[in-house]
């Protein structure tokens, strides 16, 4: 629940909101919403940093309220801590190196999805990877003008045409490429 | 080369021959057997009571030590050490305290390895073994090493800083002997120097080459040399700037690896070109010997069964760097039946730890690290996981545990189903966290711990405590050396419980908790006893530890502020220990020993 919306302020609309929280509440709420820490009273935490005051005396009256990071906790090694900072959005990565095959072609290549930009990037370097040419795409007709055509496996395990799905879509649902031939591509929008 | 025994042993005999030998005194008698019998006696507690019988035993207990362990470098002297004992061929060196690891301790308190590798260059000549843990060693102490020791044959570096690969350069070219080169959770620096090019072109007799920690690239082509040169080679850990390609070349020169880091597990190449790719299952499936794996620093999941082969035969493997996810480690862990040691990141969820206790049986000790160590993140990870493990692996004995949140509920059923547990440590990330179900503090679960688990002899608590939780300890944890306690307890009785409780502790860690000077002082008959003490930003003042350290003239009482403090009375951390020796004199302007 996003607790910024604008209001006219005129109408004073956020006095007769219907709110869930205490009277007064904003600030603490959209802190809490945020879920990034509050780190105005306590040092930040970083590895460089030692002895933060901040961190509580024994003071555990204050525990309850604002838990700002603290220095040393939790006890993890910094090299450890560090190691997977980055990799946290890449979580499920595990779908961008891509076996790619082309029919009649003696085996199989490998490619990362993360470097290409969009379609006509990956297009592009598919043929030339295996030295062929692919139509036009529209959306209509598919890939039209050439013999071969890029289709790919999804998660449900499907063979899709390729370029039918948004970019990032596509990222994440392709598990493999395939390049079909002529006769096989029917079917899948090549030509009429 | 001539040992210093072969020398006397001539000498006797030269005795004899020429007539001038005589009889040996008694005493002498007895000395010299009980040299030969004390030269089987290798534990250090044994041998400190044999010390103490009397003189002659002391000495010859002296004479008859090879193998020195010093838990604390400021406890004793260079000098005293190598004194009373003479002929040692292998030293064990512990420096900072553990909370130093998690950036509490100022930088550059100490635990300097140059005193002891100065004194030890001259009076032991036979060196065969160092072993260092929390030192600052430097590229000067190495270079040192290696030229004074030519029986030089195991280096072991854990948790230490202050050298670079050029140290490590030293070491590779002079050290001819060296068959075990370990560095674990070090910080090297990158001097830009080939190390791995500096061993014997002839060949090694490396047994052990440990470098995963090493943050930075290393001469691959050298080092499929170094290891086509190393038959003796059985235990190889690679850091994270090892490809997979590269691992399998390595592998398929050194099939009778026993133990494997392997390196990034991942490729190096963004868009896969030339050839297909090796045949990374039959690499390992050649590996016969493969017990331990670890490294997966940067893992392509998809590489992952690649390692199918081995795991019926693993005792001991390490995700603790690997970011799978549950059905990843499904496919992996089914397989292993024989594994005892088993370290993970919590990306396997609770579900994960579930098909762990299905499958390893037979697991000894289990560590679950956190992908994302903050205090409020999500947690994938729980009491359902902890509760799992209690129920499939009854023969746990040892337990590192990360979350987000826990239930007395699970920590009890673990002290029923694990009686075998030595070391229980469990990290609720967020401080002051109560039972997430009851809402009450976790007293009643680690209580159960310590009642229930009769040889536990390492504990760390955590989550909101309260008193309560310290007087069971003291009460039931009758065999506890190592306690570890954070943001936990009420007052002073809590810390008081422990110290009059524990007979046998000897370290304890403690930040963050409500203990001051009267608590402290609770502690008096037993300090001297224990390797060291260490409160963090609890509520002691200057004049309670001036108190001990006036009771107590055998006690180092370091006080140690923060380097930006303004106010030079105020501290934040006191760690004490005993001593034989008077206050250091290496200690920095920010450290005051009272």
């Amino acid at each position: 629940m996003e607790g910024a919306v604008a209001y006219e302020s005129d109408l004073n609309l956020k006095a007769t909101e219907l709110r869930l929280g205490l009277p007064g509440s904003d600030e603490a709420e959209k802190e809490a919403l945020s879920g990034v820490r509050n780190n105005k009273r306590a040092s930040p935490d970083t590895s460089d940093e030692c002895g933060s005051k901040g961190s509580s005396n024994g003071d555990r009256e204050n525990a309850p309220a604002t838990k700002a990071q603290v220095v040393g906790w939790p006890p993890i090694r910094s090299f450890r801590k560090n190691s997977f900072q980055p990799k946290k959005t890449e979580a499920e990565a595990a779908g961008m190196f891509v076996k790619v095959s082309m029919d009649g072609a003696p085996y199989l290549r490998k490619i990362d999805l993360k470097v290409y930009k969009g379609y006509p990037e990956l297009l592009q370097a598919l043929q030339n990877m295996f030295k062929f040419t692919i139509g036009d795409y529209s959306e209509r007709e598919g890939y039209k003008g050439s013999e071969y055509v890029p289709t790919y496996e999804d998660k449900d395990g499907d063979w899709m045409l390729v370029g039918d799905v948004p970019w990032d879509m596509f990222m994440s649902s392709c598990k493999r490429l395939r390049i079909m031939k002529g006769s096989d591509a029917r079917g899948l929008g090549c030509g009429a | 080369m001539p040992e210093p025994e072969v020398d006397t042993r001539r000498r006797e005999i030269a005795g004899v021959l020429t007539g001038e030998f005589q009889s040996p005194s008694p005493d002498q008698v007895l000395e010299n057997v009980l040299e030969n019998v004390l030269l089987f006696l290798t534990s250090r507690r044994d041998r400190n009571a044999v010390s103490l019988v009397c003189k002659s035993w002391y000495r010859a207990e002296a004479l008859t030590r090879s193998d020195l362990f010093i838990g604390n470098c400021y406890a004793v002297s260079p000098r005293r050490a190598i004194e009373r004992f003479r002929r040692v061929r292998s030293v064990v060196l512990k420096g900072k305290p553990r909370f130093a690891d998690f950036n509490l301790m100022p930088p550059n308190w100490g635990a300097y390895f140059t005193p002891w590798v100065t004194a030890m260059a001259t009076s032991y000549p036979w060196l065969e073994k160092v072993y260092l843990k929390r030192m600052f060693v430097t590229d000067r102490d190495l270079e040192l090493l290696a030229q004074s020791f030519p029986a030089f044959k195991e280096l072991v570096l854990v948790c230490c800083d202050g050298f670079g690969t050029s140290g490590l350069a030293g070491i590779a070219s002079k050290c001819r002997q060296l068959r075990v080169l370990d560095l674990i959770e070090d910080e090297v620096a990158d001097d830009e120097v080939d190390w791995i090019s500096c061993f014997p072109e002839s060949g090694t007799c490396l047994e052990s080459l440990i470098f995963d920690c090493i943050e930075c690239p290393i001469n691959f082509e050298a080092l499929e040399r170094l290891v086509a040169r190393s038959p003796s080679l059985r235990k190889l850990r690679l850091n994270r700037y090892v490809s997979i390609g590269q691992l399998y070349r390595l592998m398929i020169r050194a099939p009778q690896l026993t133990h494997l880091g392997s390196g990034s597990f991942s490729s190096s190449d963004i868009v896969a070109q030339g050839d297909q790719e090796p045949d990374y299952i039959s690499a390992f499936a050649a590996c016969r010997s493969l017990v331990c794996l670890s490294g997966f620093r940067e893992i392509i999941p998809d590489y992952l069964p690649a390692i199918y082969p081995v795991c019926a035969n693993l005792t001991s493997l390490n995700f603790s760097y690997a970011n799978i996810n549950t059905e990843q480690l499904k496919s992996v862990i089914c397989h292993c039946h024989k594994l005892q040691i088993f370290w993970v990141l919590d990306s396997v969820c609770d579900e994960g730890l579930q098909a762990v206790a299905a499958t390893c049986k037979e697991l000894r000790e289990l560590r679950v690290f956190p992908i994302d160590a903050r205090e409020d993140s999500e947690g994938p990870v729980s009491e359902v996981g902890l509760q799992a493990i209690s129920e499939g692996c009854r023969k746990l004995q040892s337990i590192l545990y990360f979350c987000q949140r826990m239930t007395n509920a699970a920590v009890i059923a673990m002290s029923k189903n694990c009686s075998d547990l030595v070391v229980f440590r469990l990290c609720i990330m967020g401080r002051h966290r109560p039972d997430h179900i009851t809402g009450e503090p976790m007293d009643e679960g680690f209580g159960a711990i310590v009642m229930n688990c009769k040889k536990l002899t390492r504990l760390a608590i955590s989550g909101l405590l309260t008193d309560k939780a310290f007087s069971y300890i003291g009460k039931y944890g009758k065999l506890v050396r190592t306690l570890s306690v954070a943001f936990a307890g009420d007052s002073d009785m809590g810390l008081k419980y422990v110290l009059e409780g524990c007979p046998k502790l000897q370290k304890l860690e403690i930040r963050d908790s409500p203990f001051g000077d009267a608590a402290l002082r609770s502690g008096l008959h037993h300090y001297y006893n224990m390797r060291f003490l260490w409160m963090s930003s609890c509520r002691l003042s200057r004049q309670g530890c001036e108190e001990i350290a006036r009771a107590m003239p055998g006690l180092v009482v370091e006080v140690i502020r923060n380097e930006n403090e303004e106010d030079k009375d105020g501290f934040e951390i006191l760690y004490m220990y005993r001593s034989l020796e008077r206050p250091r004199i290496d200690a920095p302007e920010f450290v005051t020993i009272l």
